[in-house]
This record gives C-alpha cells, sequence and structure tokens, in this order.
C-alpha cells in the first residue's frame, strides 16, 4: 500500500505524561515521527498536538485510533496535506560579513519573503515561513552562497479545510449524554 | 460538617472501603509502609492475602477478578516490588482483567533523584495499561482512587496503577470521597448505532450458514443469556475462544467447540465455510485466525465490540457493531428471524467425528501405554460434575485444559491467553478460590510453569487456600518440546528438566499431596484430592513425548489442521 505524508491532530487533557504516552504508540509500531508541535488548544486547559509521520492509510488509521483510545485523549483524527491549511516556520542563523558581500539583500527578501529579526556586526537571523521545500529551498541557497550557522525549523501546524465539529460542542455534547448519568 | 484531617494513608483505605473493596493482594516495603500501617486498623473490612512474591499478588488479584466480575487490588512497595508486578500487569492489559495496583513510591522530593527503590513506574506502565497515574499529594487520593476503579471497570476492562508517593501516605487531608462516574475525554460503552444493528441484521437474516465467534466480551458485559438468546434464535452454531470458554456451557446444543490453533476441527474448518461470521466480544487473535490472508474470506464479516480500536485491527468487517454485547446482542435478536439450518448445523458432524477418532479417543480413552494429559483433565472435570473453575498454567497443559475440560457455569476458566505467562497457574488459582469460594479450583500446570511461581505455596499454606493443583508432569517444557519435534528437527534445545520430589515440596509447606505413576491408580487419587476443601497438590506422570492435536501451525490457514495422525 502507498505510503504518504498525513498529518495526525490529537487534543488531549493537559495531564502530564501525555506526550510519552502518544509518542510510545509510534515507537512499539517503529513508525518515526516526521515533525511534532504541541500548544495550549484554544479551549482553557486542552492541549493540541500536531504530528506528521510518513505511513499508509491502514496504518495510520489504527494508530489513532490507538490514541484516541487512551483514558486523557479528547480526540484524534488524521488528514491528508489536500484536506489541510498547514506551516512551518524556519529560523536561519548567517555570518554579516558573508550577506553583506554577497550583496542584494533585496532580491533575497523578495523572493522568499523573508523577515529578518536580528542584524548586528556578528550575523543576521532570518526568519522564513512556509511549507517544507519552500524553508529548504531557501535553506539550499543561503548554504550554497553564504553559508548557514545555524538553522531550525518548527514542526508543522495545521488546520483542517472541511468543516469539521469544533471540539468544544463535541465536548458539550458528551457532557450533556453521558455527563449526568 | 467540617471533615476531620487525617492521614492520605487512611483516607486510601477509606477510599478503597468506599470502592467496595474488601479482598487484596499484597506484598509490604519501605515506600508503602504507612499505608500498610494503616491497613492495620481495617482488618475487619479488609481482607489482605501476603503473597510471596509481587507477580503472585498480580496474577491472584487477576484470578479473583476473573471468577467474581469484581476488580482485583495489588498493594506492593516501589521498585523492585514494582517490577515484578509488570508481568501480571500485562497480562491483565491483553486479556482485559480490571485491576487496581498500588504501588509504593519515594516522596515527591526524592523523584528523579534515582533515590532508594525509585523507578520509573508511570513510565513503565504507561503502555500496558488503562491508566497511569501518580499520586504526589494527599489531596489528590480520593480523587485518583475514584477514577482508577471507574476506569478499570468500565468499558473494556483493565488494569490501572497508582504509585503513590510516600509524602502523600504521610500527609494529613480532608477526606471526601465521591466515586467516578463520568470523565469527559472516556466514553466506556460506546451508545448502539441503529444504522450499524440494521446492516449487521440484514447480513444475518440473509444467511444460509451463519456462524458466531464468541469472546471474553460476553462474560465482561455478562451478556452470557442474551448470547444464548441470539443464537437459539437465529439458530446460529457458535464456537468459543480461549477466553470466551463457558460463556456458553459445554453442552449447549449450538456449542460448536473451541477455536485456534488447538481448537477443534469443525469450527475451524466452518469459518473458512460459513458466509456470515458474527464476532461477538473477541479480537481475531493470531491464535484464532492463524493467516489472515486466507482467514474467513468467502464470508460477510460482522464484528461485535465494545473498543473502536479492535474493528478493523485484524479483520476488516462488512459490518462493525459498536457497543457492549449486554446492548447490541439483544438489539440483534429483536429483529432476529426465527431461522432453521439444520444441514449447516448437521454438518458440522462429520469433522467431530474424524476429530474424536483420530485426536480425541486416544488423548481421553487410551486403554494403555502411558497416562495422557487429555485423560487426566476428562477424568479430573467429570469428577467435580463439570462444575468446577478451571485455572491453568501456559504451555500443553493449557490447551488440553481449554480442550477437555467441560464448563457448566459462566467464569469458569481462568488462564493467561494474551501474553500467555508461564507461572500464572498457581497464583491465579489462589485468587480464584478467593474470588469464588463456594466453588471448587482446579488448576492444572506442567512442571516447568509450576516451578515458576511455586513459592506462593507458602500463600497457599498461610491462608489454607483450598486449591486443587494438579502437575501434568512429563518431565519437559512440552509445548516448546512438541515444536522441536514438529519444526526444529527434534533438536530438544534446553526442553528436558530434572524436577524436584513435588509432593515432598508441597509436604514441606504442609499441603498434601499424592503422585501417581499408574493409570490404575489416578481415580482414587482424584478421589481423594476432592475429598474435602483442603489445598491439595496431586502430581500426575504423564507420557513424557505427548503432543496437542489437532494444530494448526502458527500462521498457517485455518483449515491447515495437523492430526498427528
Amino acid at each position: 500500500m502507498e505510503t504518504k505524508l498525513y498529518t495526525i491532530t490529537v487534543f488531549s487533557e493537559n495531564t502530564v505524561g501525555l506526550l510519552g504516552q502518544i509518542t510510545i504508540i509510534f515507537t512499539r509500531r517503529a513508525i518515526n515521527i516526521e515533525t511534532l508541535s504541541v500548544s495550549p488548544s484554544a479551549l482553557k486547559g486542552i492541549h493540541k498536538f500536531t504530528i506528521t509521520i510518513f505511513a499508509t492509510e491502514d496504518v495510520v488509521s489504527k494508530v489513532v485510533k490507538q490514541i484516541d483510545k487512551r483514558i486523557d485523549i479528547l480526540k484524534a483524527y488524521y488528514n491528508t496535506d489536500e484536506d489541510l491549511v498547514f506551516q512551518e516556520i524556519a529560523l536561519y542563523k548567517v555570518a554579516t560579513d558573508k550577506l553583506l558581500e554577497k550583496g542584494s539583500m533585496e532580491d533575497l527578501i523578495r523572493r522568499y519573503h523573508i523577515r529578518i529579526l536580528e542584524m548586528n556586526s556578528d550575523f543576521v537571523v532570518l526568519q522564513k515561513t512556509g511549507h517544507y521545500d519552500e524553508t529548504q529551498h531557501l535553506f539550499d541557497e543561503l548554504s550554497e552562497t553564504v553559508g548557514v550557522l545555524q538553522f531550525i525549523r518548527s514542526g508543522r501546524v495545521a488546520i483542517t479545510k472541511s468543516k469539521v465539529e469544533r471540539l468544544s460542542d463535541m465536548l458539550e455534547g458528551i457532557q450533556a449524554k453521558y455527563g449526568n448519568l | 460538617m467540617e471533615n476531620k484531617k487525617i492521614t492520605g494513608a487512611h483516607a486510601f483505605m477509606q477510599a478503597l472501603v468506599q470502592e467496595g473493596v474488601d479482598t487484596i493482594f499484597g506484598y509490604p516495603g519501605g515506600a508503602i509502609m504507612p499505608v500498610f500501617d494503616a491497613l492495620y486498623d481495617y482488618d475487619k473490612n479488609i481482607n489482605h492475602i501476603l503473597t510471596r512474591h509481587e507477580q503472585g499478588a498480580t496474577h491472584a488479584a487477576q484470578g479473583y477478578a476473573r471468577v467474581s466480575g469484581k476488580v482485583g487490588v495489588c498493594l506492593v512497595t516501589s521498585g523492585p516490588a514494582a517490577t515484578n508486578a509488570i508481568t501480571g500487569i500485562g497480562d491483565a492489559m491483553l486479556d482485559s482483567t480490571p485491576l487496581v495496583v498500588i504501588t509504593g513510591q519515594v516522596g515527591a522530593a526524592l523523584l528523579g533523584t534515582d533515590a532508594f527503590q525509585e523507578i520509573d513506574v508511570v513510565g513503565i506502565t504507561q503502555p500496558i495499561t488503562k491508566w497511569a497515574y501518580q499520586i504526589r499529594r494527599a489531596e489528590d487520593i480520593a480523587w485518583a482512587v475514584a477514577r482508577a476503579f471507574y476506569i478499570a471497570r468500565s468499558g473494556r476492562p483493565g488494569p490501572v496503577v497508582l504509585d503513590f508517593a510516600k509524602n502523600a501516605q504521610i500527609q494529613e487531608v480532608e477526606f471526601d470521597y465521591k466515586p467516578c462516574t463520568f470523565i469527559r475525554s472516556y466514553i466506556p460503552i460506546p451508545e448502539v448505532q441503529p444504522s450499524q444493528i440494521e446492516a449487521a441484521i440484514a447480513l444475518i437474516n440473509g444467511a444460509k450458514k451463519p456462524f458466531a465467534l464468541v469472546g471474553q466480551g460476553v462474560v465482561l458485559a455478562n451478556a452470557e443469556d442474551e448470547l444464548k438468546a441470539f443464537l437459539e434464535k437465529g439458530n446460529i452454531p457458535a464456537a468459543w475462544t480461549l477466553l470466551g470458554a463457558s460463556a456458553m456451557s459445554t453442552d449447549f446444543p449450538l456449542n460448536k467447540g473451541f477455536l485456534g490453533m488447538h481448537g477443534n476441527v469443525a469450527p475451524n474448518m466452518k469459518t473458512n465455510e460459513c458466509d456470515v461470521l458474527i464476532a461477538i466480544g473477541m479480537r481475531f487473535d493470531d491464535r484464532v485466525t492463524g493467516d489472515l490472508k486466507t482467514y474467513a474470506k468467502q464470508a460477510k464479516i460482522i464484528h461485535l465490540d465494545i473498543d473502536p480500536a479492535e474493528i478493523g485491527k485484524n479483520v476488516i468487517p462488512d459490518a462493525p457493531v459498536l457497543g457492549s454485547a449486554k446492548d447490541t446482542l439483544p438489539a440483534l435478536t429483536a429483529k432476529l428471524n426465527d431461522a432453521k439450518h439444520p444441514e449447516w448445523i448437521a454438518s458440522f458432524e462429520e469433522y467431530d467425528k474424524l476429530e474424536y477418532d483420530k485426536v480425541i479417543l486416544r488423548e481421553v480413552y487410551p486403554e494403555s501405554g502411558e497416562m495422557t494429559m487429555g485423560e487426566v483433565i476428562h477424568k479430573i472435570s467429570e469428577a467435580t460434575d463439570n462444575k468446577a473453575v478451571l485455572v491453568t498454567d501456559v504451555g500443553q497443559n493449557q490447551m488440553m485444559a481449554a480442550r477437555y475440560f467441560k464448563y457448566s457455569k459462566t467464569r469458569s476458566l481462568v488462564t493467561s491467553g494474551g501474553l500467555g505467562t508461564m507461572g500464572f497457574g498457581i497464583p491465579a488459582a489462589m485468587g480464584a478460590k478467593m474470588g469464588a469460594p463456594d466453588r471448587t479450583v482446579c488448576m492444572f500446570s506442567g512442571d516447568g510453569g509450576f516451578q515458576m511461581t511455586i513459592q506462593e505455596l507458602g500463600t497457599i499454606m498461610q491462608e489454607q487456600i483450598g486449591v486443587k493443583m494438579i502437575i501434568l508432569n512429563n518431565h519437559f517444557l512440552g509445548m516448546v518440546r512438541q515444536w522441536q519435534e514438529m519444526f526444529f528437527e527434534e533438536r530438544y534445545s534446553f526442553t528436558e528438566m530434572l524436577n524436584p520430589d513435588f509432593i515432598a515440596i508441597a509436604k514441606a509447606y504442609r499441603i498434601d499431596g499424592t503422585e501417581v505413576h499408574k493409570r490404575e491408580e489416578l481415580d482414587a487419587a482424584i478421589a481423594d484430592m476432592l475429598k474435602d476443601d483442603k489445598p491439595y497438590l496431586l502430581v500426575v506422570n504423564v507420557e513424557k513425548k505427548g503432543m496437542v492435536f489437532p494444530m494448526i501451525p502458527a500462521g498457517a490457514c485455518v483449515t491447515n489442521i495437523l492430526l498427528g495422525d
């Protein structure tokens, strides 16, 4: 079966050890996590994990069920890139003198929509947002031309295009149906 | 009224009493001493059984839970006690047994410092529990205990670990207990979906050759009567998985036997002949299905399960039915057409006769030669009027016992199915007897497994737990030897055992026993064993190179059945 990149979204209670509970589900099946991003969600006390993996749909669907089964997980689902609006952010540290030697900062900034976060006599920190290919392309160009002193790329963050049930509505539904037994 | 402050350890005891706990299997030690000190004041409410090893405590709690339907409770200290408990916790996870295992832990201030007897219990147990939680403050005790019992017993049951830091045992706290009935991120029993019932019933009502597979889910849901009503109305033949044994009584006419690697011929063959396969509370384990690529491909498959993660895990159903068997079976029965399939049901007989002639006759009714496991098990089952609780260890003894014991009541087989834990037998039998004191408990073990937890004879002695232990002694690790004979060119690599005098060991523990060498001595020894309700060890020296047949080799098609002829 075809392997492709899937984005798994997980909503959980903010309890100790949740990340471990999720990652061991991948470890047990020898699946590499490509990117991982964790942050508080729009709802107080609920955290959101965005995880990308290369897998077949059969594998990703089973993994998501196993994640959803954990007690403190509120909801887990998976999508392909076509279903999502997604973004990553990358930071590049380059030597100021090298960058100036090359000349024409303007060209670079226009082509890549770069932001400059910090500049001093030693180094410049550039920021670029985009898909993996886009941030990688800038990395490749800088590496070839001026050299990159440090580089960091974030995990993916993603929002679904489809109209999905809002988590807050889902929680209210569960509370109404099961909470007053 | 303002609550008086009590220590965390006392709060913990009160929480256990509130949850209805009356039996604990445990072993004290440094990091759990305040709780054991509090337990000293609760001897009227709680019967604590001191096992001889923490693994024994967990298996005993499993045996207790499996026969009684209640949550099994273990209380052990930190570090090595917790790691000793791991086998039982993992076993309970794979076999969906409700356990609450409480481990002591070093004080919160010492966590992460490699303190004496500190180990990362939550980290170790997270993959093999439904829930693992560390109690670091006395204020969390009531909440955590309530949640632990709710999670362990609800939905698909399983083990829960509470890692109890010592400072929280000592701290004083106002105690206010509320049972847990709801966790917003956890839906234990999915609601029955009418559309799924409709889709499933359309297939069943259209079936000419329906066949049901019965798993432990039926027992866990207490849905034995609902199962019977369903099968009888639709006249549907049914077979059982190892953990589904005794969900139907052996003499129930539609009970067509045991599934899987060492199961009966007919139900395995019929799996690949039926037109609609109805799996009820079972998980299509590889020991049941063999090669999935050739498994029931001709059939429409209906899968009833409480756990959404089981749907499509191994076999993709045409009609999944989520929910408790207690709800889904009656919903199906209500729309089920009365049906008769006389030819289909009669067609099982030819395979039954084949198995009887080729396997059962020589295994259960041998007239000469050495004694066989099958005849011993058969005789003991009959001698208990088929009413005993069967507990097994793992290996040939387990498969033979599951095959040849007969069941007349539910919750009559306690065995380590998923994990296949050798050493399970003795402690699980102790727990089973504690959980069903009015029933006879017969535990079959090999000579190998018996020696893995043999120290629990000490517990049996101290508590006078009336278990009937039978060693089917072939001086071999029999199942491994069988595989070596069949698949490894008879290279018997480290499977032959020089055994101690088991009766002398039992005598040292002041447990009565008899060793049987000849067939003529067997009936009298069984009668002696069953004459009262005291612990007893019966050692039966059986043929050294006995084989469990039928056998479907691992990973082979379910119809590729070896009869050993």
